[in-house]
């Protein structure tokens, strides 16, 4: 399945500042795991040191958070649109 | 403080009728909708990016009362996307100049201040008073305190967020749908997202999200229309997008839940993983910068590896440095010598204390984290070098 991926402004350095990333895949899992194998530098934003999707990194199958569906488990379909929404909140140094 | 406020909310004085004309000739707003702004209570916390046109479009609508938390002070980087405070207001507190601008849009609006950090100790007590909360802070773990504080008090917060190129915003309120740790339980590690000051923002960024905290709030008071509540807003500046993403209370939210196990707020910079004022990786040899024009002086051979953007390079650099971004330094740190003396430097001295730690790590013993980077080479050693 044909899999369009948008990656969040903060990521699109780590993907060759590409706004969208298509994969083939048919599950969430596989999709971002195709996205973070193409592109490894991003791997250590989308996953912790024990390979699970970070807590404040959302993934969305269109407009729905995959934690209500099945997770990452959720399968995807041809043309399907998938978001990833890290959490911000600019300004200071931390 | 104008004579209109005597009044509490109860009805507009002639003046007050002319200046709210364009709200009140709309049925949406009328009469009634411009006394619940004008006896409606709003916090807005922090008078910066956020900040700046979110107190300045509640003044000029008529918020009754408007408190407003910040307790820095303005500096010249700041003007780039702060307008609430000009060139004149440079060292002066934020919050007396905020203070000014929105007594000059809108005198009719009483501002309460608080110069001071909102903490665990204070913020219940803050913000019981309002109505409506407005986050307009620039970290983390103030995000989770406010947000866990307006839900112990039953307030909405009102959420926007900037990075670079990109928005969210959205309407928190437990009482009727999900609160800020529903979307995101758990904040990034410290490090992970750079500030404003590391990774930049489009300054009319934080303008067009500000904005719409603030027509949220308004839409709130008034009770018209649709709020964000339950859904995040996404904005992409670069490429013109808005998107809408659902939101749904969290069933194991810890403190929205139907069993949190939140009941009181925490000490939210140990849960952000950040302790005190280190910044740094420990125990990073440093130099500082004249020790290093000793060197220079001294033609002690040296290689100087700057690890900061291409385009920061563009804007000033230190003669005779190697440019190797931070990204790029695991692929080429096989360009460099260990036999070598090294010293690498970055803006401020904390990328490159990471590039240091990295190059020990791989090998490297003979290398040193220029203290203060290129800024404090400027104040130091060469002023002709511009400092950002």
């Amino acid at each position: 399945m044909a899999v369009k991926i948008m990656i969040p402004t903060p990521l699109r350095q780590y993907v060759g500042k590409q706004d969208q990333v298509e994969v083939e895949a048919k599950t969430v899992a596989e999709a971002l795991s195709k996205l973070a194998s193409e592109y490894s530098e991003l791997r250590r934003h989308l996953y912790n040191q024990e390979g699970k999707l970070r807590s404040f990194v959302n993934v969305y199958l269109g407009d729905e958070d995959i934690r209500f569906l099945q997770k990452e488990q959720t399968p995807v379909n041809d043309n399907d649109v998938l978001s990833i929404v890290p959490s911000i909140a600019g300004g200071a140094a931390q | 403080m104008a004579t209109a406020t005597l009044n509490a909310g109860s009805e507009l004085s002639h003046d007050e009728i002319l200046r709210y004309s364009r709200h009140l000739i709309m049925p949406e707003v009328g009469m009634e909708g411009q006394l619940k702004l004008k006896r409606a209570k709003v916090l807005c916390i922090g008078a910066g990016g956020l900040g700046s046109p979110l107190t300045l479009y509640l003044a000029a609508a008529g918020v009754g009362r408007l408190g407003i938390v910040d307790f820095d002070v303005v500096d010249v980087t700041n003007l780039q996307r702060q307008v609430i405070h000009g060139t004149a207001d440079v060292g002066k507190p934020k919050l007396a100049s905020a203070q000014a601008s929105v007594r000059e849009i809108n005198p009719n609006v009483e501002v309460v201040g608080f110069e001071t950090r909102l903490t665990s100790q204070n913020a219940l007590q803050i913000l019981q008073d309002f109505d409506i909360v407005v986050d307009g802070t620039d970290n983390f773990p103030t995000r989770y305190l406010v947000n866990d504080a307006c839900v112990l008090l039953g307030k909405p917060n009102v959420y926007g967020s900037i990075f670079r190129f990109e928005g969210q915003a959205s309407v928190f309120y437990a009482r009727e749908g999900p609160c800020y740790r529903c979307l995101y339980p758990e904040p990034p590690p410290p490090g992970l997202v750079p500030s404003c000051a590391e990774g930049g923002v489009l300054g009319v960024l934080p303008g067009i999200v500000g904005c719409i905290q603030a027509m949220e709030t308004i839409k709130l008071i008034i009770g018209q229309g649709r709020t964000l509540v339950g859904r995040l807003l996404v904005f992409d500046a670069l490429g013109v997008k808005f998107r809408e993403l659902k939101l749904q209370k969290n069933p194991d939210c810890p403190i929205c839940g139907p069993h949190p196990t939140i009941t009181k707020l925490i000490d939210y910079e140990q849960f952000c993983g950040i302790r005190g004022e280190e910044h740094t990786p420990v125990g990073i040899p440093e130099i500082t910068p004249r020790e290093v024009k000793k060197l220079m002086d001294e033609l002690q051979p040296f290689v100087l590896i700057d690890v900061r953007e291409p385009h920061e390079f563009q804007i000033c650099r230190i003669p005779g440095s190697t440019l190797i971004p931070l990204g790029q330094v695991p692929k080429r740190m096989h360009e460099l010598d260990s036999a070598h003396n090294i010293v690498v430097h970055c803006r401020s001295g904390q990328r490159s204390a990471r590039a240091v730690e990295l190059l020990i790590k791989a090998g490297f013993h003979k290398i040193h984290n220029l203290k203060g980077g290129i800024l404090a080479w400027s104040d130091q050693v060469d002023p002709s070098v511009p400092k950002y």
